[in-house]
């Protein structure tokens, strides 16, 4: 690939906060259409690498490049205070002007175009997940970073969301940096994986990865092979409102 | 018409609240209440340092306000204390050192009533043209930033993320906050201020359903209790800021009814 596809690129990169490295030495680059996730335990640094690469952080040492300003960010957490009346078509349009009918077409995407007036606060949490990943996936972005973006929907919604995250690579040709912690999917879907605790176990392709001796002791002999050749057999797919539609 | 005292009281409070409903919405979402509290106690420094001086009371008052609130974000980045606590240290600190100052200033005589609870004897042609032109300036700042603004009180990270700039605006909300005080010191007092700021946008959040709505009708419910609480202050002979709060915090009571309505007709 050329280097004109290059979104961003985190070089030796690490934060500090006393008294010690919550993450080192990491180095990463997302181009156009590419997935590339970060998976680890809790505590590895996930987050604060996304953070890094959003800019929201400023690295310690090393250094961070960014070649796109188009940008849209899925967090981990949102917490919207109640004092707050927010419907779902104002919380589209926070960071951008949108037409109604660009909002109706994002939700429409991840399948919760009726939620369109409806307050925030009474959302489930899948539903707020769909419409937190129709915001992003609205400002028609060209890197995207998604904090476990599907925590708090059911299993099968969780498919139904990642074929749509699949599908919005594809779509938008936009890079996506994913933070994710089914390895079924990290394996099956990414082009690049990264393996975190603290410091880059192992990265690369998920077929070399799953060898990785690094990779097999963070997350056990048994999980780490069942997962990745799991494979999920259905012959209908759910609306999200869990209607079986074919 | 503005000879008389009580519309020029009216004429200013209107402005004031118009101004005061906006702000007031984005100190509650942000649960800066008691920041709103502390540059408002900061406010009697200030006016003793303008007698002190014969300064200008809103300019001085403007500049201690957000010399305080500049004081503060770097007391965050220094120490651990809570946020509450910094909030308390400084608020007390500057309450305490207008009044000591205010001692030195015996020849001048103060009306600490006046300053604490506000008057509307007080209110002249001048006040009236500082409270507009300064509200026009303020509510035109807000206008120009305000998707940034809001899009941060959401959520600042995600705010950051993409390319709101969050951190200038932030700076820019707390210098219309501490101008928003200078403004209406003289109508409310500084005991009262925050309440004009944080009772109407409360009440608003009750009976609303999007940002825009509850901001109108804070300002809405603002122009009614000043309106309303000036008129009891002449009628009453109470004191202007007092009387504008209660009338506030029983429109807010009112403001509850949709609500338990609403819960009673749910179950």
């Amino acid at each position: 690939m050329s280097k004109d596809n290059l979104l961003v690129s985190l070089e030796n990169a690490g934060i500090y906060k006393s008294p010690k490295w919550l993450i080192r030495g990491v180095s990463l680059e997302v181009k156009n259409g590419q997935i590339v996730t970060l998976i680890g335990p809790n505590g590895s640094g996930k987050t604060t690498t996304a953070k890094m690469v959003l800019n929201i952080l400023e690295p310690d040492e090393g250094s961070l490049k960014r070649y796109t300003n188009k940008i849209a960010y899925v967090p981990q957490k949102i917490n919207i205070d109640w004092t707050m009346p927010l419907r779902v078509v104002d919380f589209m349009r926070l960071t951008n002007n949108l037409s109604n009918n660009e909002i109706i077409e994002s939700l429409n995407q991840t399948g919760v175009e009726k939620l369109f007036k409806e307050q925030i606060h009474g959302l489930s949490g899948g539903e707020f997940q769909r419409v937190l990943l129709a915001r992003a996936i609205a400002k028609k972005p060209e890197l995207l970073v998604l904090d476990e973006p599907v925590q708090g929907v059911d299993f099968n919604g969780e498919i139904d969301l990642y074929n749509i995250i699949k599908n919005i690579s594809a779509n938008l040709n936009c890079g996506i940096l994913l933070v994710s912690h089914d390895l079924h999917f990290v394996m099956s879907a990414t082009d690049h994986v990264v393996c975190l605790n603290g410091h880059i176990c192992c990265s690369g392709k998920p077929s070399s990865v799953i060898k990785d001796k690094a990779y097999i002791e963070l997350f056990g002999e048994h999980r780490s092979k069942t997962l990745t050749y799991y494979q999920h057999d259905h012959d209908h797919t759910h609306a999200s409102d869990g209607s079986v539609s074919s | 018409m503005l000879d008389d005292f009580f519309t020029r009281a009216l004429v200013a409070g209107i402005g004031i609240a118009i101004i005061t409903g906006p702000l007031g919405c984005l100190v509650i979402w942000r649960r800066l209440s008691y920041f709103g509290d502390t540059l408002a106690h900061s406010a009697l420094l200030g006016v003793t340092l303008a007698y002190a001086f014969s300064l200008n009371i809103a300019f001085s008052v403007f500049v201690i306000s957000a010399v305080i609130a500049l004081l503060l974000l770097n007391l965050q980045k220094r120490t651990r204390l809570a946020g509450d606590s910094l909030l308390g240290l400084l608020a007390h600190s500057t309450l305490a050192i207008g009044l000591v100052l205010m001692g030195f200033l015996s020849s001048i005589r103060f009306d600490i009533m006046g300053l604490l609870f506000g008057d509307i004897l007080a209110v002249t042609l001048q006040d009236i043209a500082l409270v507009w032109i300064g509200g026009f300036i303020i509510i035109g700042i807000l206008y120009f930033i305000w998707k940034s603004l809001f899009s941060a009180t959401v959520n600042y990270d995600l705010a950051l993320a993409e390319g709101m700039k969050p951190n200038i605006y932030n700076m820019i909300f707390t210098l219309l906050l501490a101008g928003v005080i200078a403004l209406s010191i003289k109508m409310i007092g500084t005991l009262l201020i925050t309440g004009l700021l944080i009772i109407p946008a409360a009440a608003s959040r009750n009976v609303t359903h999007n940002p825009t709505q509850m901001v109108f009708v804070a300002i809405l419910i603002g122009i009614l209790s000043v309106t309303i609480g000036l008129f009891t202050s002449l009628e009453l002979n109470t004191s202007s800021g007092p009387s504008i709060i209660v009338i506030a915090i029983i429109l807010f009571i009112i403001s509850l009814i949709p609500l338990e309505l609403r819960g009673k007709l749910q179950k």
